[in-house]
């Protein structure tokens, strides 16, 4: 077991119950080409054009094999775009005949890697594979050192995985069998010593390695540090665990059925709980009727309070998210904030006094509650970063774009979840994550 | 409280972009921030934050510093009675003197500081930064209490802009501005900061002194019991009274105990590194040690402990090696950071005849190596990861 010390819980209000609530079929479902980091979409279909679940909406412009297909079977409704006619959202309306493309089953036993990967790809199940360095969707022409899985999620409010997964069982080990097809090396599992989960028990041929701690300890980027860490040259694939059930499921019965379960939390959900929806459904239709109507505006994440996205009800659930996080907005000022005790705030600091009350959970907005600083504190993202790297540094060196520093500082470990607690901690309220990204996307434009 | 939130969003438009005030934008927002948290929300990535934020930082230092200024204000007093052979001057009456003599200094202090900070900030259209509130109160707590305001002022500007805004503001400085402000003087107006006259107010102006009183620090007597060549040294004060700082000396500085209750209250809210404070007392204490083991002097002989206690080792310590911007910022490097500016201090103290006191000029010297001990301890970080990739992958 590997012990985390370094680290930090916020407690939030609004966990979700473990009761499970059916969501009724959405009025839309789309599928985000933002939610792909660094992706330039290329369109397969156009409006009222038909398609089933698993047709392909888009391709990646520079690897034309990654597909990206239809969570449901409908007609296009709309392809929204953005500034510079830059793609959104690609909509689509459901019918209730519920069809999907029918895909041939491979034996796994008997299957190569790349017939594995050409199945994927033209499933549109591919983007699901990221790989690290760089926290991108995988290049389906190169081969991994290991595969690398999270099987919990430490974020705060995070959906109980052992409550998620606890009906997938044959779904995951398909999908880890999937796995060992695509490394000749391991392929990892990390599991958590804090929430036993019976689903993991008895599969054979992962590692298993439990990690105890405080968030980030369920980040897959902590975890590989800790088992295998990255440098330059090496190459490792991770998989979100529920997606990882989602391609289990399409090789075990040849449908791309991405259903999944998500949590639904955070202070301003009515009843926080855990909902099954199909992924890309429209935000309207999970939190209908179950948004606390007490006059506050709301916002709606995509994810985690984190590192998830800022959505609306009109846009639709994220590719990878697997929680949907409504909190207050925090746009108001405060009186002399920065003097008052504010008791009902939460810092890390002893200049307050959330430290006196630790087991207390905590309705925080999205104010920034102060203004962008120059860094003036040091030793503070060190406390919540389980990794030996030097974050202050690492950040320094991305802004000064030194690349053979920033790639001796580490780099290749991180991506911006394993950062995001030194943005929330970060006294001169720097943009952490936004800061590794830029970081990372100047790698990949340098090095590739 | 509407209403003043009514009357800023009634004029706030004034000072924006094509307002009337255009040019105070800087300012009306320092103040505007002061009263009010602003409405600023997340965009995206962490959309919740820590409470915490520089403004708080800052205001806890300041809370840190109250006891040593209360404490400098009466002995300011304590020390001007005793000199003027007032023998029954009462705690108020003593404070009261103190207080006339102190405030306009650090009125000075913080009009020409805060006013360049404003400038600057307008001129680089950014917000005004919090970390003068601090610097603006460390500044008259190092001075000696008949230090001419003038030369307040014109250090400060110096520390300002010299020592802070041409690296570009708070964050990017290389020394610790209110130490600068002292060592300007030091080095331009050494008569006004050294001696036995200055550290009592009246006695630089040759104020009624009651016979024998010398008004020298213990410092300085035993810089001169060693220019006497003398077979002991002689303090006129006990250590008790260093510990509580009834003696003469820099207006913050006297007082251990006063010190020591900022220390708590920086420690405890982890505003300061406990690292940097607890290795500059282990750095002094050792030195004083090893000169112990030399001994080739009277100086060299006296307990280790007293270096801890004397001149401004304590207010350093405390507060000014603990400056996070200045200082060392890995954690391997605070300790390497701490223990040579106590070591240094100790060593400068006793080995320089010239300097009775080392502080100042050690943490100087050290803030001027922090950037080197980071990188070599950030250097040793990255061949230990390298290994552990290079085992890891076989």
């Amino acid at each position: 077991m590997i012990r985390l010390k370094k680290g930090l819980d916020i407690k939030l209000v609004g966990q979700a119950a473990r009761e499970l609530v059916d969501t009724p079929l959405a009025d839309s479902y789309a599928v985000n080409p933002i939610d792909f980091v660094g992706l330039t979409p290329k369109l397969l279909v156009k409006v009222d054009d038909e398609v089933k679940a698993g047709t392909p909406l888009f391709f990646d412009k520079y690897r034309p094999q990654v597909l990206f297909s239809s969570p449901v079977s409908g007609k296009v409704k709309a392809v929204n775009r953005g500034e510079k006619r830059k793609i959104l959202e690609v909509v689509i309306e459901p019918d209730s005949k519920n069809e999907y493309e029918v895909f041939q089953t491979v034996d796994l036993n008997t299957a190569s890697k790349e017939s594995v990967i050409d199945q994927m790809l033209a499933s549109g199940l591919w983007p699901m594979i990221i790989q690290r360095p760089y926290g991108v969707i995988a290049d389906p022409s190169k081969t991994p050192d290991a595969v690398f899985i999270s099987g919990f999620d430490s974020a705060p409010l995070a959906p109980e995985m052992d409550f998620v997964l606890q009906n997938v069982t044959e779904d995951l080990k398909m999908g880890m069998e999937v796995m060992k097809k695509l490394t000749p090396g391991k392929v990892h599992l990390g599991v958590s010593a804090r929430q036993k989960n019976p689903v993991f028990d008895g599969l054979q041929g992962i590692d298993v390695t439990t990690f105890d701690g405080p968030h980030p300890a369920g980040n897959v980027g902590v975890q590989i540090h800790h088992v295998a860490p990255i440098g330059k040259g090496n190459l490792i694939w991770t998989v979100d665990i529920q997606n990882l059930a989602i391609i289990g499921r399409f090789f075990r019965t040849g449908r791309v059925d991405m259903t999944k379960i998500i949590a639904v939390a955070g202070s301003e959900v009515e009843h926080p709980r855990y909902q099954k929806i199909i992924s890309g459904a429209r935000i309207d239709s999970i939190v209908k009727d179950n948004v606390k109507q007490n006059g506050k505006s709301i916002r709606f994440i995509c994810g985690n309070v984190l590192t998830g996205t800022k959505t609306t009800l009109e846009n639709h659930f994220g590719f990878y998210a697997n929680q949907m996080t409504l909190i207050p907005e925090g746009n108001h000022h405060e009186f002399l904030g920065w003097i008052a005790p504010r008791l009902n705030k939460f810092s890390v600091s002893h200049s307050y006094f959330s430290w006196l009350t630790p087991n207390k959970k905590y309705d925080l907005d999205t104010n920034l509650n102060g203004g962008v600083r120059a860094l003036v504190m040091s030793g503070q993202y060190e406390k919540v970063l389980p990794m030996d790297i030097y974050p202050v540094y690492l950040l320094k060196a991305i802004l000064a774009g030194d690349i053979d520093k920033m790639e001796n500082l580490g780099i290749y470990e991180v991506i911006e979840e394993d950062l995001a607690l030194c943005e929330f901690v970060c006294t001169s309220k720097t943009e952490v994550q936004q800061i590794v990204r830029k970081g990372l996307d100047m790698l990949m434009k340098e090095l590739n | 409280m509407k209403s003043l939130r009514n009357y800023i969003d009634k004029i706030k438009p004034n000072f924006e972009k094509g307002g009337k005030y255009e040019k105070f934008h800087s300012t009306f927002d320092a103040f505007e921030t002061f009263l009010y948290v602003p409405d600023t929300v997340t965009k995206a990535g962490s959309h919740i934050r820590d409470v915490i934020d520089l403004k708080r930082t800052m205001f806890v230092v300041v809370v840190a510093l109250l006891p040593a200024l209360l404490f400098g204000m009466y002995n300011v007093g304590l020390q001007h009675f005793a000199a003027m052979g007032v023998a029954d001057a009462g705690v108020m009456q003593c404070f009261w003197h103190g207080f006339v003599k102190v405030l306009p200094i650090i009125i000075v202090s913080y009009v020409v500081g805060l006013g360049i900070e404003f400038i600057f900030a307008q001129i680089r259209h950014h917000e005004v930064n919090e970390g003068f509130l601090v610097s603006g109160m460390l500044i008259p707590l190092v001075m000696p209490v008949d230090v001419p305001l003038w030369m307040v002022a014109l250090a400060t500007a110096f520390a300002v802009i010299i020592g802070k805004e041409v690296f570009g503001g708070t964050g990017m400085n290389v020394f610790n501005p209110a130490l600068l402000a002292r060592a300007f003087i030091f080095f331009a107006y050494t008569p006004y900061i050294s001696g036995e006259k200055v550290w009592i107010s009246g006695l630089s102006k040759g104020e009624g002194i009651v016979d024998g009183f010398s008004g020298a620090t213990p410092l300085t007597e035993i810089a001169n019991a060693l220019a006497d060549k003398a077979s002991a040294l002689s303090f006129s004060s006990t250590p008790i009274d260093w510990f509580l700082g009834t003696i003469p000396g820099s207006i913050g500085e006297t007082s251990f105990i006063a010190i020591m209750i900022g220390a708590a209250i920086l420690l405890f809210t982890g505003i300061a590194s406990w690292r940097i404070m607890l290795s500059v007392f282990a750095g002094g204490y050792l030195m004083g040690l090893i000169f112990n083991c030399i001994g080739a002097n009277i100086y060299m002989d006296m307990p280790a402990y007293y270096h801890l206690l004397l001149g401004g080792f304590a207010f350093g310590a405390v507060f000014m090696a603990t400056d996070p911007v200045t200082a060392a910022q890995t954690n391997t490097g605070k300790i390497i950071y701490g223990l040579l500016i106590g070591m240094f201090a100790v060593l400068i103290r006793v080995v320089n005849p010239g300097y009775p006191e080392g502080m100042m000029l050690s943490i100087l010297f050290m803030n001027a190596m922090a950037p080197l001990i980071d990188h070599y301890v950030v250097e040793s970080n990255i061949r230990r990861r390298m290994k552990r990739m290079n085992v890891a992958s076989k």
